[in-house]
């Protein structure tokens, strides 16, 4: 059967924080799992902060499940007050955004292994006429990242760019994770 | 080159006419997954809880009066690629007062008036059908800095978030007959033959008796 054919995107613009609000602490104080905090910058390809962009999170949570209807692994556990997506906004003098939630745990792959830990991101800004997807990984988990089913399809001289630095810090262990819309160290994005 | 993997009915990532993306845009290939369970799931679908007066936008700022502007009806279902509704699916939308005027403190350069019964701002999600309906006023354009007396034409942000994160998509909806689409930028990066489909259509039969205009906007998320 023929494919109907696709609505095209365009830009969310610079007035989309009048309507897509931030929700900037995925987990309170009530939510299993170890609390991080990632911080970082969008950057154009002039090295430039982009002071209007807006981040979309979606991970599983601490156990390692998703909470939706595809994930039917009822077996491991869900939590009221953690649905796993996030909204920020990039500061619009510097170019900063951060959020606060729980490392997620290990999802499975397609090839009966487990994913590393990882954040899906959708980074998109006036500027951009179709949103880019990418994934966040961990620093502190070399193991897990070096053995990931998706990292270790991307260039192995490009896959720094999706991988988070340990920010050594007092309280919450904190990551920091720019992304670079262009040029040199340019963000791996996927084609889904 | 980046733009080709994505090309098919959406903008490229550059697109010169619209200055913005030229800095903005990826210039390395976009790197092609298998999708997994984190591609398969998706935040759309823990977006349950959604207030019905959040679809009016002529009366949702609360003031107990009514937006000023011609009152348009905008509806339309949401569908995958293979013609199935998609149920289930958040449809934020924003825009501009009659007068081309945001409700953003960023708007400060274009001399319009704000509308303290009108904030602009949107929200409902697909029915069983995958339809959506909102109450709104028609937005005016507005000036912007693109280029000499760049105008967008009167349009209406999007944003839907499907049942999975390959779903997702944030457009524009434009109306019938416009003379500024053809001179807008944003717009035409769209593919010659895919730009149309931004295009409402209006629909007498929606229209309702010494109310309001209707307007029908489909969309086709992709990711099915």
């Amino acid at each position: 059967m023929p494919k109907l054919p696709l609505t095209p995107s365009q830009t969310v613009g610079p007035y989309f924080s009048m309507k897509l609000k931030p929700v900037d602490v995925l987990a309170g104080a009530d939510v299993p799992g170890r609390k991080v905090r990632v911080e970082g910058r969008v950057l154009d390809g002039d090295g430039n902060p982009v002071e209007d962009a807006l981040i979309e999170i979606w991970q599983a949570n601490a156990a390692g499940r998703y909470r939706h209807p595809g994930d039917t692994r009822a077996e491991l556990p869900l939590h009221d007050a953690f649905t796993g997506h996030g909204r920020v906004h990039s500061d619009f003098k510097t170019g900063e955004y951060a959020f606060t939630t729980v490392k997620p745990g290990r999802v499975p792959d397609p090839a009966g292994g487990l994913q590393a830990p990882h954040l899906s991101l959708i980074v998109t800004a006036r500027g951009v006429l179709l949103h880019m997807h990418t994934r966040m990984y961990f620093g502190d988990e070399p193991e897990a990242n070096a053995d990931d089913f998706v990292l270790r399809r991307v260039p192995a001289e490009r896959r720094s760019t999706l991988i988070a630095e340990v920010v050594p810090n007092g309280e919450t262990p904190t990551y920091r994770f720019d992304v670079r819309l262009q040029g040199d160290g340019e963000t791996v994005f996927f084609d889904l | 080159m980046a733009d080709a993997a994505k090309v098919g009915d959406h903008p490229p990532f550059l697109y010169g006419d619209y200055r913005s993306t030229i800095k903005r845009s990826p210039k390395k290939d976009l790197v092609a997954i298998v999708r997994t369970l984190s591609e398969a799931t998706g935040p759309g679908p823990a977006w349950a809880e959604i207030n019905e007066d959040d679809a009016d936008l002529t009366t949702n700022a609360g003031t107990g009066g009514e937006a000023l502007g011609s009152r348009t009806i905008v509806t339309g279902r949401v569908l995958d690629e293979r013609g199935d509704p998609v149920a289930g699916t958040l449809v934020e939308i924003w825009q501009a007062n009659a007068a081309g005027r945001y409700v953003h403190w960023r708007e400060v350069e274009f001399p319009a008036p704000l509308d303290p019964n009108f904030l602009g701002v949107g929200q409902c999600v697909t029915g069983e059908d995958g339809s959506y309906r909102f109450l709104t006023i028609r937005p005016g354009p507005y000036p912007w800095g693109n280029h000499p007396n760049a105008w967008r034409p009167a349009h209406i942000h999007f944003s839907l978030l499907g049942p999975t994160l390959a779903t997702r998509l944030v457009t524009q909806m434009y109306f019938p007959g416009d003379p500024l689409l053809e001179l807008d930028p944003i717009f035409n990066s769209a593919p010659v033959h895919s730009r149309h489909r931004m295009i409402s259509r209006y629909d007498h039969g929606l229209t309702t008796e010494r109310w309001a205009l209707g307007y029908v906007f489909d969309v086709v998320l992709p990711g099915g």
